[in-house]
Order: structure tokens, then sequence, then C-alpha cells
């Protein structure tokens, strides 16, 4: 019996693809229930978001599920086989842990170390909970699933630094302020960038939100969004001494803010630190302004680099991360091999005879005059009640039934039968 | 005893100084776990060396440059525990335990045996004026230290380069903020500490004032940290401007301190 993961993903799927395979809102639970009663599969679930498809099953001959599953798939969503066979993945065992774990960590993820993944998993996971569909060796892979990727959280600075403009705009912003609650906060022009970083800063906490836009209606327009006011274009340099951030973003062929204009501005403000982001191209504000003490300015490139060295940093730590994937993997996988019946049936009998001989022995202590006859019936006695004890479980365990992880799983917590407690 | 409590306080100092160094460069959560540990350490050995000597001596240990060195080291250690409970940043300790290295190896280096007390010297004030200024510099001490961090950072956002150290210093609002409260800390301080001098000068020498080196620097001291503190209320001067005046304002104390015991003939030089 093997773990199996079926997918695609962003990497080796075309978004078509992604769209035709992906189970949307009642379709998940059908799907989930669906592949569940497939033949050859003891335990599944489902996760779909808009990069992956994938499914995570627990299944009795890798290969035959597989095909059952690549099946299942073709018929339910009414697409040829052909057509997706391609881009699927398909891995078993070890690597299907490794897989599971590294999705997990967000190792796998378009935007390595964006937490998003993780929740998604649990939610799948928690859906495939409540359906039944999952069981004792994809339960708990959930768990580890969940505890690698927070120790790789922890471990590695996977996690930390912004890798879009507009969150490193924040982070930027958050060196120089600390708190942004309580900051006041200017938009000058508009553009998709602009209104994504405002729309970060908004939800960090900046208050008092100002929008100036040559269009008073459309600067109206976004002012309402950002619960803010509106600013006539003209006034905006007037603005700049209330201003604590400033994201600019018109379409001006020419700057629109000079030193001087700046100068005059910090001195009323009483130099109070300023944080200016011009993401215009070409740019708007003269770039001579962050030469004035407490003004710190950053145009798009600016930006772009702090990404790109964040990206690489990124792939630095992923490499730690990896070798952390390894070593869970590696726990995992004895936890599986524990649960061969095997070795449980050894152990199960070793402690019946232990027990035995314990016994006896007292007994013998006990009741030295016995002659030997009689001792000999003793203990034949006791072999007979200890072998009766042990009979049925061990034939059981030898069965090669469905929950046979699951029998042994308990007879090893029941009878007290070590390598149980692994984490 | 007294001299191996006061070296083992000097290597914990010494190891806490070298690891937070290293971690400028490379360091984790862990390694500045490590170096506050090592530093509390050292603190709890340093202030049983004081306390040894104390009884030994059976006055306040502060009248040998040895003395005052090494209890200077103790003040900045205690105003460093202060603000690592408050603010909780780890890189500090890679600014300001050097500070404290350095002060704990020129007294080590300085003449270690008690002498009796003269008898100028012997009067609750002792204790009392130098504790005060002793505590008061020692703010000052760590002002330096945070407002170097504080020209690092802003050096990093001005110029764009934002590495390792950028991504571990505190922001610039934080610094200035604890920059602003070492100096409001420091400044009574030392004011009282004038006042208590002169008062004892009195008594002592008859004399309120006598424009010994040692008073007029500590006068220069207390104009440079009234000057950032009234530019601040008043002028809206903050940040950059007090950071590196908090910076020239360590190197006036560290002049009071150390060169006009060394430099000029003063009634206050340090036996």
């Amino acid at each position: 019996m093997k773990v199996l993961v079926i997918g695609l993903n962003h990497k080796t799927a075309s978004i078509d693809i992604r769209e035709k395979l992906a189970f949307n809102g009642p379709k998940l639970e059908e799907g989930i229930l669906s592949i569940r009663e497939l033949p050859e599969v003891n335990e599944a679930a489902l996760l779909s978001t808009c990069n992956r498809v994938e499914i995570y099953a627990y299944v009795n001959d890798a290969a035959s599920a597989g095909e059952n599953i690549k099946g299942f798939l073709s018929g339910f969503h009414n697409i040829n086989r052909a057509d997706f066979e391609n881009s699927l993945y398909l891995y078993s065992d070890s690597d299907a842990i490794r897989h599971i774990l590294r999705v997990a960590s967000s190792l796998d993820s378009m935007v390595v170390g964006e937490p998003q993944i993780l929740g998604q998993l649990k939610d799948i996971f928690d859906f495939a909970l409540s359906k039944k569909t999952t069981g004792i060796i994809l339960n708990r892979l959930m768990k580890k699933a969940i505890s690698t990727a927070k120790r790789v959280r922890t471990e590695t600075r996977i996690a930390e630094n912004a890798v879009s403009i507009s969150f490193a705009a924040v982070e930027l912003a958050k060196k120089i302020f600390t708190e942004l609650s309580g900051k006041s906060f200017m938009l000058l022009g508009a553009g998709e960038m602009a209104e994504l970083a405002a729309r970060h800063l908004v939800s960090n906490g900046v208050k008092d939100v100002k929008v100036a836009n040559r269009t008073y209606e459309r600067g109206c327009e976004l002012a309402k969004e950002f619960d803010g006011k509106a600013v006539r274009f003209e006034d905006f340099i007037k603005e700049m001494a209330h201003t604590d951030i400033v994201i600019c973003s018109t379409g001006a062929s020419a700057y629109i803010l000079f030193r001087e204009q700046m100068q005059k501005a910090m001195k009323e403000r009483r130099h109070k630190p300023v944080f200016i982001i011009d993401i215009s191209v070409p740019r708007n504000i003269d770039p001579e302004i962050n030469k004035i003490d407490n003004v710190y300015l950053y145009n798009v490139d600016d930006l772009q680099d702090v990404v790109d060295t964040n990206i690489l940093e990124r792939k630095k730590e992923a490499e730690e991360a990896e070798k952390i994937i390894d070593e869970e993997v590696e726990k995992f996988m004895n936890w599986i091999a524990s649960l061969n019946s095997v070795p449980v049936i050894i152990a199960l009998r070793q402690k019946a005879e232990d027990i035995k001989k314990e016994e006896f022995e007292k007994f013998r202590n006990k009741f030295p005059e016995l002659d030997k006859e009689k001792m000999e019936a003793v203990e034949y006695l006791l072999t007979a009640v200890t072998n009766k004890l042990i009979h049925n479980p061990t034939v059981i365990l030898k069965e090669n039934s469905e929950d046979r992880d699951l029998l042994t799983f308990a007879v090893k917590k029941l009878y007290g039968i070590n390598g149980e407690d692994e984490e | 005893m007294g001299t191996i409590l006061f070296e083992l306080a000097l290597t914990c100092y010494f190891a806490a100084t070298i690891i937070s160094i290293v971690e400028i460069f490379k360091g984790s959560k862990e390694s500045s776990r490590l170096t506050f540990s090592i530093t509390v350490a050292g603190f709890a050995i340093h202030s049983a060396a004081i306390i040894y000597r104390y009884i030994s001596a059976g006055y306040m240990p502060i009248t040998s440059m040895h003395e005052a060195s090494s209890f200077f080291a103790w003040c900045i250690v205690l105003i460093y525990f202060f603000l690592e409970y408050k603010y909780k940043i780890g890189i500090m300790g890679s600014f300001i335990l050097p500070i404290v290295f350095m002060m704990m190896l020129s007294s080590s280096m300085l003449p270690r045996g008690i002498k009796p007390l003269g008898p100028a010297l012997q009067s609750y004030w002792l204790g009392i004026h130098t504790a005060l200024a002793f505590l008061g510099n020692a703010a000052f001490a760590v002002a330096f230290g945070v407002g170097i961090m504080y020209l690092l950072q802003e050096h990093y956002l001005k110029s764009k380069h934002l590495g390792g150290l950028f991504q571990k210093l505190p922001s610039l609002q934080v610094l200035d903020e604890i920059n602003y409260r070492l100096i409001t800390i420091g400044f009574p301080l030392l004011t009282l500490a004038i006042i208590s001098g002169v008062l004892w000068a009195e008594s002592a020498w008859g004399r309120f004032w006598r424009w010994d080196p040692k008073e007029v620097w500590s006068l220069i001291t207390w104009f440079i940290y009234a000057l950032i503190l009234h530019m601040r209320l008043t002028a809206g001067w903050r940040k950059k401007r007090a950071a590196i005046l908090s910076v020239i304002g360590f190197i006036v104390v560290l002049f009071t301190f150390f060169g006009v015991n060394l430099l000029l003939k003063s009634l206050h030089s340090f036996r």
C-alpha cells in the first residue's frame, strides 16, 4: 500500500487545461467522494486551486489506482485523456510524501514562500475529514505537512521578504515609520500598480487617505473606495506638507514636483520624514528630492531591485528548506514502515511470551514445593491462555485486508508496542 | 576573589561582543538570544564583583580609574537591559556591547589596588554624585550606539542598499524614539549630578564651582544634550541631526571621562 499523488500545476499545464480539470464549488465534494469510491483507493483528498489540481490518495497498488484516477478525471470533466495526460505528474511513496510536504511549505508555488497554499491545503483536508474520505495515513500526513511547513517558516527566512512591488513598498514604509496606522497617505494619479500599493497601505492601517487626480471625478471615485477624500490636482503640493507617504503614478511626461517645492514642504512639516514612491514611467518626481534630509524617494526600478534581491534570497533559503523536507520525509516513511504488520506480530508474540515467563517465574518462587509434573501442567496452562489470547489478532493482522494499517496501528497502541510515538 | 569575578565578567562581555559583531554579518534569532544570555551572566558576575569590592573597600568603588571604567560599563549594560526588555531589538547588542567591552578592557589594564579614601571624598555625596553622573553618561553611551544604528539605517534607506543589516535594524522611527528617550533619561541625571556636585563641592571645598576641567567639560556635555533636547522640542529638529549630535555628545563624554583625567590636571582625577 502506498501514498499516491496525481496532479498538475502551473509548471506542467497551461491555464486552459487547469481550468478544465478544476473542481469548483459543488464539484469538489462530488469529485472527492467519487475518487474515494474508486477501486484500489483507500483514502483520498483533493486540492483544486488556480495554480494546481492534485489528488492525494492512499492506495493498494499505485499503478492501477493511478489508471483508475486518470480514467475518472477524463470521465468527470468530459475531456480526452490524451489532452491532459502529458501534463500530469504521478508520485508514489516517498516521492509523493516529499511532494505534499513541498507543496505545503510553498516550495512548489509560483512565488516560492507565499503562504496561501498552506491554508488551502488545510481547508481541503478539513473538508476531506468531514466527508470521511481520509483515514489514518492521510490525516497523519496532513499533520506532518502542517508541522513541516511551520518548521520551514521558522527555521528559514523563506517568507520573510516581500516579493511584489506593492508589498515591497509597504515593507519599506515600515522601516521608516514602524507602524503605518495613523500615518497620512496621498495617492497621486492612478494606475493598477499604484492602486494595489495603496490598497496594501490602507489594509496596513494608513489613515487620512487623500487622492489627487487630474480628473477630479475619477479621484473622487478612488477616494471613496479607500474611505478618503479627493484633492484637486493643483493643490497636491500644498498637501505634501501634511502627508507622510506618497505614491505617485500620473501620466505626466515631465517632473511635477521639484526639490525647492519639497524643501518648502519639509520646512512646513518640521522635517518629519516622508516616504515617496514614484512608480510612474517616465518619472514624475525630481530624483534630486532624495537628497533632502528625511525624504526617502523610491522609483519603480528601486522597488524592482528590492523584489529581485528578495526573490534571490528566497531561492537560497529554499535550499535550506529542502533539507528540512528530506528529514521530515524520512521520519514519515519510518512511521509508515512501522505499520508493517509482520514486526508487530512478532512483537506481540514476544510480549505474550515475556508476560508468561515472568508470571511463571513468580509462581515457581512462591511454590517451590510443587513437583515437576505439576509445574509443567501450570506452564502448559499459561501457554494455552496466552496463545488463545493472541491467536485472533495474529490471524487478522496477517490477512491482507483494507484496514490492516489501521488494525496494526490499533494493536500497537492497545498492547503498548514500541515505536508508536514517533513525534 | 574580586579579581576572578572581574576577569570572568570581562570574559563574558568579550564573548558576547564577538558573537554580537558576527551577528551583524550573519546572525539568527538563536545567536542573538545567546548573546543576551551571556551578557546576563556577565552582568550578574560583574555585579557580584562590584559588591565584593564595595565590601572589601568599605566605600563605593568608584574612585580609581579602574573602578570607574568598570562601573561605567555596568551602568551601560543596565540601560541596555532596560531597552532590550522594552523594545526587544536583538541587533542592538552589536552596537552597545562593544562599548561595554572596551570600557571593561581599559578598566582591566589600569591599576587595581584599593587605596584609603582621601578626606574630601569621605561623604555620602560620593555615592549619590557618582551614581547620577555615571548613569546619565551611560544613557548617553547607549544613545551613541543607537545613534550609529540610526545613521546606518538612514544611509541604507537613502542609498537603497537594502541588505542583511538593513533587514535586522529596526525602523528609523523606533531608533529615533529610543534615542530621544535615552537623552530624556540621561539629561536630568546629568543635571542632578552637576547640582549634587556643586553642593558637595560647597561642603567639601567651601566653593560651589572652581572651573575645574572636569566641571567645565561636564558643562559642555550638558550644553550639547540641552541643545539636542531644545532643538527637538522647538525647531522640529529630530532624526538625523539628533543622531549625529548624540554621537558627538558621547565623544565629549568620553573626553570628559578619560581625556580630562589623563591630559588635564583636575581635582576630579581618579587615582
